[in-house]
């Protein structure tokens, strides 16, 4: 069952077409990296889905239900341009914000406290924003994003500036809300990020998508054939009859050709003598695939 | 639209300002500061100044010496000596002006000039104080050597009132139209009318502040995400209309009371027939209210029609302030983080506020003009020129045709500026002429 569905949604804008017949699923529970250079269309999909503005055509559905007014209290949303409103206190303008999502006072009182007292910061209620860093905000609107228990939760660049220790301690917490049956969609430049959190992505230029998948099926299809092994002593195998992508002292990367199989090198390598120490094939990385995708 | 999504913004936008120290400020230092000058300049004015002076006179022909002199402002000493070396000497002897009025040969006459010497320059009130004490110097002169008889001179002024004759349903004189109610109306008027002007622009302006605020921070696709772009604009409106209720009731009990503290501090100073002396230099006009009593005055006031006029001046406050405060709302958000780039859109807001000032002098002079029935039919302008006209009883059908036009253009303005807002805020980085914000009308939401 998926938390979100969209199907061949479009916008246009004057003369530009931002969403152009997208469709995909974002399983529930699962943590969905959206994914895209600078223009494909990502925010303007992401202002769809949080109702902020509607598509031209095409369906969307939230937990199986047509996309409609009530569904903002069950999306928790961190656009990437966020701020606060600097002159308010932390308390009050969680308690606002909350209140916004539909929340009565006293349980938006509470959850608030819950999550001031998981990031040990109850002492900042009474703290005006202007006087917290800019690290200590970005903990504030996370907060925020997921004080009224959303079903799913869309985060678009959330860890920039934060320090490795605040990246961890959101990271952990984007963990524990999925292992409490949230749904996150995630939305990033940074590749090493999806590669490490997302279990699912889509890729989408120019409006469309251009690839989905599990982040391990995007991997194998577009892998090369490229196998690295690792020796040691004296004996350097010979490889001239392969296709050598790099080689140094102890180790050597090979590209295949599309029906040779890994075993076969592997086999030639052995039957040479050599000491093999590690022996693996080489998945192309998200980034590569994503700048060969978004170039092309 | 959620109305406890509306009310949560309004009351938010609301206590976020009340609670600010420059609006407690603000407020309570407006009456204080009035005060404050009204105290100043009564004390400038009866402690002298540029308005009491010693004047040391020559008068060749003893006219002006003779004569009863009742002014409080000047102080007239004459003297023999000839007038080059009075000219020298009359700064040594403590005066502050020296007048020679030379000989007056012939009682034909009517014009005499007469020259002064001083070191500062004199105002015009100054000049025409001084020529009116020599003026009428003369003029009683004339009259006791021209051998008229002073009751049958008295006798040639003459007054005419002009008077409503009409009379209303129950014989009673009707009072509408009477002198009285129509400097009184023209006081109510152009103060009602000024208090809107104000009111669009400060309050106006506070919501536009607010709009560009909650884009630079870029809180507002936060917001947005949670409630409609129109109920958080509505929302703003509605707690900053909130605002400036709160400041004009305090102000509306405060300068009363630091009216009537000062001027009995200062009446105690005072001597009122230097106040009237100065009052009838300051303007020229005849004394106006001075032809009627206190208890006239409240009287007329009591006549007016306050079933009409109250109420309708809170129409058209709330109108005039709701449709000006939506677009100053529209523009705040196409300006965004620019404001210098963002000038040339506030022109739609401020030339027709501007011209309605304008055209609301013109309205105190003639209420029932054609200007002023158009200006207060006219949404743009009806919020400052209907309530100048309230007083001088317009036709009925007008100010309920100009309230149902008032009506129909908030929901318009409403729905105009709603169409801008929710692009503008989202809109970074982009400059804003009109012919965009003119295609933003036609974005689908």
């Amino acid at each position: 069952m998926s938390i979100l569905s969209l199907k061949n949604v479009v916008k246009q804008y004057h003369n530009h077409r931002a969403v152009d017949g997208v469709s995909f699923e974002v399983e529930k529970q699962k943590i969905f990296g959206l994914l895209g250079p600078n223009g494909a269309g990502k925010t303007s999909l992401i202002r769809i889905i949080t109702t902020i503005t509607g598509a031209d055509s095409g369906e969307i559905y939230i937990d199986g239900e047509k996309l409609s007014t009530h569904h903002p209290k069950d999306i928790g949303y961190m656009p990437e341009e966020r701020g606060l409103y600097k002159k308010m206190k932390v308390g009050e303008q969680l308690l606002y914000l909350s209140q916004l999502k539909g929340l009565s006072t006293k349980e938006a009182k509470e959850n608030i406290m819950h999550w001031l007292n998981k990031f040990e910061i109850t002492d900042w209620w009474n703290k005006k924003i202007e006087e917290l860093s800019k690290g200590m905000q970005q903990k504030i609107q996370f907060v925020a994003t997921v004080v009224h228990n959303p079903k799913l939760i869309i985060l678009d660049e959330p860890f920039t500036g934060l320090d490795p220790i605040n990246t961890n301690l959101i990271k952990d917490e984007i963990a524990q809300l999925k292992a409490n049956g949230a749904s996150i969609i995630f939305s990033t430049h940074r590749m090493e990020q999806v590669e490490e959190i997302c279990e699912d992505i889509v890729l989408i230029n120019a409006g469309k998508v251009v690839l989905e998948g599990s982040v391990s099926e995007v991997k194998q299809k577009f892998k090369e054939n490229q196998f690295r092994i690792e020796f040691k002593g004296d004996r350097i195998p010979d490889f001239s009859g392969y296709n050598i992508i790099s080689k140094d002292k102890n180790s050597v990367t090979i590209k295949l050709n599309p029906n040779t199989s890994g075993n076969e090198i592997l086999k030639y390598a052995v039957q040479q003598g050599t000491l093999i120490t590690a022996f693996n094939e080489i998945l192309p990385s998200l980034n590569d695939i994503f700048i060969k995708q978004a170039r092309s | 639209m959620s109305m406890d999504k509306l009310w949560l913004i309004a009351k938010r936008e609301y206590l976020v300002r009340v609670k600010r120290k420059a609006f407690i400020i603000a407020t309570l230092l407006t009456p204080i500061g009035l005060g404050l000058l009204m105290f100043v300049s009564g004390y400038l004015a009866a402690k002298g100044g540029s308005s009491s002076k010693k004047i040391l006179v020559k008068d060749d022909s003893g006219v002006f010496e003779n004569a009863k002199k009742t002014s409080k402002l000047y102080t007239f000493d004459f003297s023999e000596a000839p007038v080059d070396r009075l000219i020298e000497d009359y700064k040594t002897q403590g005066y502050d002006l020296f007048l020679h009025i030379p000989e007056f040969k012939d009682n034909k006459l009517t014009r005499q000039q007469v020259d002064y010497f001083t070191t500062e320059k004199l105002g015009i009130t100054a000049i025409e104080g001084i020529e009116r004490n020599i003026e009428n110097a003369f003029k009683e002169y004339k009259i006791s050597v021209s051998g008229i008889d002073r009751g049958l001179y008295d006798s040639f002024k003459m007054t005419v009132a002009l008077e409503n004759g009409a009379k209303d349903e129950d014989g009673g004189q009707e009072d509408t139209s009477g002198k009285l109610s129509i400097i009184i109306g023209t006081v109510l008027g152009g103060a009602m009318g000024f208090v809107m002007y104000m009111v669009i622009f400060i309050y106006g302006g506070m919501v536009m502040r607010s709009v560009m605020e909650e884009k630079i921070n870029r809180i507002v696709e936060v917001v947005i995400s949670s409630v409609k772009p129109t109920t958080l604009m509505l929302g703003k409106i509605l707690g900053v209309g909130g605002v400036g209720l709160t400041q004009l009731a305090i102000w509306l009990i405060l300068i009363p009371l630091v009216t009537i503290g000062v001027t009995s501090v200062m009446g105690i100073q005072q001597d009122p027939a230097q106040l009237q002396e100065l009052a009838a230099q300051a303007n020229g006009l005849p004394q106006d209210l001075d032809d009627f009593n206190l208890a006239q005055i409240l009287d007329e006031v009591k006549k007016l029609n306050w079933w009409l006029i109250i109420p309708s001046f809170v129409v058209f406050f709330f109108g005039g302030y709701f449709i000006y405060s939506s677009m100053f709302a529209a523009i705040g958000s196409a300006i965004g983080d620019d404001m210098g780039e963002g000038q040339q859109l506030m022109f739609p807001i401020i030339i027709p506020v501007i011209l309605a000032f304008v055209m609301m002098q013109g309205t105190i002079q003639n209420p029932n003009g054609g200007m002023a029935i158009f200006g207060s039919l006219f949404p743009l302008t009806s919020p400052i020129i209907m309530p100048s006209r309230l007083a001088f009883d317009p036709p009925l059908w007008q100010v309920f045709l100009s309230i149902a036009i008032l009506v129909l253009s908030c929901w318009f303005f409403a729905w105009l500026a709603g169409r801008i807002y929710r692009v503008g805020i989202l809109m970074y980085g982009k400059k804003i002429s009109f012919k965009e914000l003119g295609k933003w009308l036609f974005y689908k939401a």
